[in-house]
């Protein structure tokens, strides 16, 4: 192959290294309007009053739009497929707030600073509710966030209940009756947030025929343009929806947390508006990971095979319930689609309480289930003393398996079968374990201050949602053999402007620079569900090669047509006639342009698939733990994954460089706080830690070679699936230190501290008693 | 009020009011490489050279920019050659979203006029004011390197 599996230049790297104006905000609007939002400072009241005549008196001050100004609609601001999963239970400006940053009101200035002095003087009464902070505690509270019956999608507004799923698999009460061993776990991972770069940013301005134009950093246009179109009322027809190119998304953008709200204002004013967010904002009135508290059971036969897992989740949604019900069922059904288990069951509740957000963030819950499971994995090997790896290369789903989870519990639906074409995770492991010297670590003493420890993960994510994420693309020909690919996929800084390029290319046999990119612009290329469920390769992927396919084949046809022959062949840019006569690309267009069956050259085609293929991968963690006072220091990653044909390989690493970094900080540095009234405590970098580049530990990526058959070119997805395992391996390598077993991320030194402690104490205790502690919960002999 | 400064070698006179930042000036004069990621010091999107030191814009304001040497990427290279870091960059798959390239390549630049062979932790420590969420540093890096 000539393009798939090389490394090139990214198709918009020019633009992006020059620093040309080809973001979101580069761009001068005349007439234009900036836009604050008053953010609520209780996490739970009503709205009594809210005067802003004073605001109003400032000059440049042009609106002050409240609750009252807009009709009630209730929509979600997440952007998926329609109908939406997630629950409808947002309003542009509502007459009660939710969480500390819910929206009170939009300034309209002509100047920035305008709009920011109004903040400070609109004055608002509000009747403070008590706030439910835990979801434990918002369950079945009689304090209800939502107290609107009838809201569409939301489970039980009574119990503070967004969103539910429960699903079971042969019979798990007697698995466990029969299981040899039972092991019982909790655990829970924290609030985090994406953190891209480029904060949100909306423009919207009508245009000359009146037709809304929103100009915005988003990674899914097509819902922004359905969204936007139901909330402020206007007709899809008279919207349209431009993705330049965008510093990062993660999951962030893949939400409607602005362009609504610079439409409304633009519909109002008949004047351009601008709303961006603050680093603040992004930190606590933005979106960010959904919390869960999960309790894990796994049963064990005698020869270490799985019996049953039973997985319960309790979910916290924050204050609007965006995702909160498709996330949890990822979160069960990528865990529980690792392991072989006869038995399964999972229940999950997501629940409403007055904190931040959350939301879809690059890994979409399974983040969230892979800690656990592949922390509790770990436990059990020690345990039963067994090797991490042996224990889990018993387990693990291989080729020709079925995962009968995928069809019980798809994304918020039931979903389809799934059977493993193709799996790499013998080689992530055992590539992983020489790369990470896992046997030679394994070795190291576990005496001294400082202590050495090695912990392997693994993990699996999808290839697109199955049966939902649809992509489309077209291709058209010009007359120097050159092709403008328009297609719907969102580049949001993944690359995948280039590798939907090199998709195309390899298919047409053409070199890349003759193809010109455009992608994401809902008046001009055609629809794509969104950047979003590692869904841009596979799916997105798939409708470029078809489209390719179908344009060479009437490239073939016109070649023969204008060859005067029956048969002819195809490659390399040339038709070519059995007796040596031969044709270009270039000439086969102009002709056809301009002289001969004139034509345009050009095809469409639309993908999507019942099938979603998980890439595997293993990544494995060296630490070393000061036993005096629990800092710990990570001296390498080493990830490697199956991500089936990889299309593109340094923007492949590239993906698991970032992803780990991500991780990294969920792991042990990044979490969203709250005080005890639900006020955030981090809404700034200094705070909130994200990784820099003298944080970075060793990174070692590797990619282990499948062929997917249902893939373009054997692909399946990379984006994802590297941010679920340093957390769970780096937990893992720990305990292989020091003995200190965390359960609840973030990892911070003090957590292992307080452990480190516990141990000594238990230490003394157990000389003096002279007994063994024994960790197997219970063993049915 | 007024200030003159040189931007990219040309002399430029900007007006501006008291409490403005370097950032919202040049972004106002269509300086676009210039980013704003977070408005108080801690992500570098906004850096820019000033005497051919690596500073963040969003820090430094207006009136402090008089007869200073401004430099942005809008300078490096020309329209049909980059700059070796820009080519680096490139070549090394350092670019992902992009939104942090410039101050990256200012950054690096800054670093590599004092010190024209840097050690891993050089680089890494010139680098520690530009964040970015997508590469994970590991290309940038590189990039720096070779
Ligand atoms: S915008 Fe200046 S450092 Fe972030
Ligand atoms: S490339 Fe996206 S922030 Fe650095």
């Amino acid at each position: 192959m000539k393009h798939i599996g090389k490394k090139t230049k990214r198709v918009d790297g020019l633009a992006l290294v020059r620093g040309e104006p080809v973001f979101a905000d580069d761009i001068r609007l005349k007439d234009l309007t900036y836009l604050k939002i008053l953010r609520s400072p209780h996490a739970h009241a009503k709205i009594l009053k809210i005067d802003s005549s004073e605001a109003m008196k400032l000059e440049g001050v042009i609106a002050v739009y409240t609750h009252e100004d807009f009709r009630r609609h209730y929509y979600t601001t997440a952007g998926q497929g329609y109908p939406e999963p997630s629950p409808r239970d947002t309003l542009l400006l509502d007459s009660k707030v939710r969480f500390v940053g819910d929206r009170v009101a939009i300034i309209v200035g002509e100047t920035l600073e305008a709009a920011e002095e109004a903040l400070g003087k609109i004055h608002v009464e509000y009747e403070i509710l008590p706030a439910l902070l835990d979801p434990e505690v918002a369950l079945d509270n009689e304090v209800q966030l939502h107290g609107h019956d009838g809201l569409p999608g939301v489970t039980d507004v009574k119990r503070n209940i967004a969103a539910h799923l429960g699903a079971e698999l042969g019979n798990v009460a007697q698995a466990a009756e029969e299981s040899k061993y039972v092991f019982e776990r909790e655990y829970s991972t924290p609030y985090a947030q994406q953190s891209h770069i480029e904060p949100h940013i909306s423009l919207t301005w009508l245009d000359e025929h009146n037709r809304l134009v929103i100009r915005t950093a988003t990674q899914v246009p097509f819902h922004v343009r359905r969204i936007v179109s139901e909330v402020v009322d206007y007709p899809i027809a008279k919207i349209r929806v431009i993705k330049p190119r965008i510093g990062g998304g993660f999951g962030s953008k893949q939400e409607i947390l602005n362009e609504e709200v610079c439409a409304a204002v633009t519909l109002k004013t008949g004047r351009p508006a601008r709303l961006e967010y603050t680093r603040a904002e992004e930190l606590h009135a933005g979106r960010s990971r959904h919390p869960q508290k999960i309790k894990l059971k796994i049963g064990v036969n005698e020869d270490y095979t799985f019996r049953f897992i039973d997985l319960d989740i309790l979910e916290n949604a924050g204050a609007y319930g965006s995702h909160s019900l498709t996330v949890m069922s990822v979160t069960a059904n990528k865990a529980l689609a690792l392991y072989k288990a006869p038995n399964i069951k999972v229940s999950g509740t997501a629940v409403y309480t007055n904190l931040f957000v959350a939301g879809a963030y690059r890994g979409y819950g399974a983040p969230q289930g892979f800690f656990p499971l592949e922390s509790m994995v770990d436990e059990i090997a020690h345990d039963l003393g067994l090797d991490p790896i042996d224990l889990r290369h018993k387990n693990y789903v291989k080729e020709g398996d079925d995962v009968p989870i995928a069809k019980v519990l798809g994304e918020g639906k039931e979903g389809y079968p799934l059977v493993i074409y193709t799996s790499g995770m013998k080689e992530c492991l055992e590539e992983g374990s020489k790369l990470i010297e896992w046997e030679e670590l394994q070795k190291t003493s576990s005496e001294g201050i400082e202590r050495r420890g090695v912990g392997v993960s693994i993990c699996g994510q999808g290839s697109g949602i199955p049966g939902i994420d649809m992509g489309a693309a077209f291709i058209k020909m010009n007359e120097d053999g050159s092709f403008n690919l328009l297609a719907g996929a969102t580049d949001l800084g993944t690359g995948s402007d280039t590798m939907l390029a090199q998709i195309a290319a390899e298919e047409l046999e053409v070199p890349l620079d003759k193809m010109i990119v455009y992608s994401s612009d809902t008046d001009i290329t055609p629809f794509d569900t969104g950047a979003y469920a590692s869904s841009t390769t596979y799916i997105s992927g798939g409708a470029v090669k078809k489209a390719a396919a179908d344009l060479k084949q009437q490239i073939l046809e016109m070649g023969k047509i204008l060859l005067e022959v029956e048969e002819a062949d195809i490659a390399e840019a040339y038709v070519t006639a059995s007796d040596g006569r031969k044709i270009s690309y270039g000439e086969i267009c102009t002709k056809a342009f301009y002289t001969d069956s004139q034509r345009q050259l050009m095809a469409h085609a639309s993908h999507m698939s019942y099938d979603s293929p998980p890439p595997f991968n293993a990544t494995f963690a060296d630490v070393v733990v000061d036993t005096e006072t629990g800092i710990f220091k990570i001296k390498k990653i080493v990830s490697v994954t199956d991500a089936g044909q990889i299309i593109n390989p340094q923007m492949a690493e590239g993906q698991v460089e970032g992803a780990i970094a991500q991780s990294l900080g969920f792991t042990h540095s990044e979490f969203m706080i709250a005080d005890e009234k639900g006020a955030p405590i981090n809404t700034d970098f200094f705070s909130y830690h994200i990784y820099t580049a003298i944080d970075m530990p060793e990174i070692v990526t590797r990619f282990v070679h499948t062929h997917e058959e249902t893939g373009p070119f054997g692909a399946k997805a990379i984006a994802e699936i590297p941010i679920n395992g340093p957390a769970p391996a780096i937990a893992n390598a720990i305990f292989n230190a020091c003995g200190v077993r965390i359960r609840n991320l973030p990892i911070t030194p003090e957590k292992v501290f307080l452990e480190l402690q516990k141990q000594k104490e238990v230490s003394l205790v157990n000389d003096k008693a002279g007994a063994l502690s024994k960790d197997v919960d219970h063993a049915h002999s | 009020m007024r200030t003159d400064f040189i931007l990219n070698g040309k002399s430029v006179q900007a007006e501006h009011k008291p409490g403005e930042t370097a950032l919202e000036i040049l972004r106002r004069i269509e300086v676009y490489s210039v980013k704003r990621g977070c408005d108080y010091g801690e992500c570098g999107s906004c850096t820019i050279l000033l005497d051919g030191k690596a500073v963040n814009a969003c820090l430094i304001l207006g009136h402090q920019l008089a007869d200073k040497k401004i430099e942005t990427v809008e300078s490096f290279g020309s329209t049909f050659s980059l700059h070796p870091l820009q080519e680096k960059f490139l070549d090394e798959g350092a670019v992902q979203c992009g939104y942090c390239t410039p101050g990256m390549i200012l950054s690096a630049e800054a670093l590599l006029r004092n010190e024209p062979n840097p050690s891993d932790k050089q680089i890494r420590d010139a680098l520690a004011g530009n964040l970015c969420r997508c590469t994970g540093y590991v290309k940038p890096v590189k990039a720096v390197h070779s």
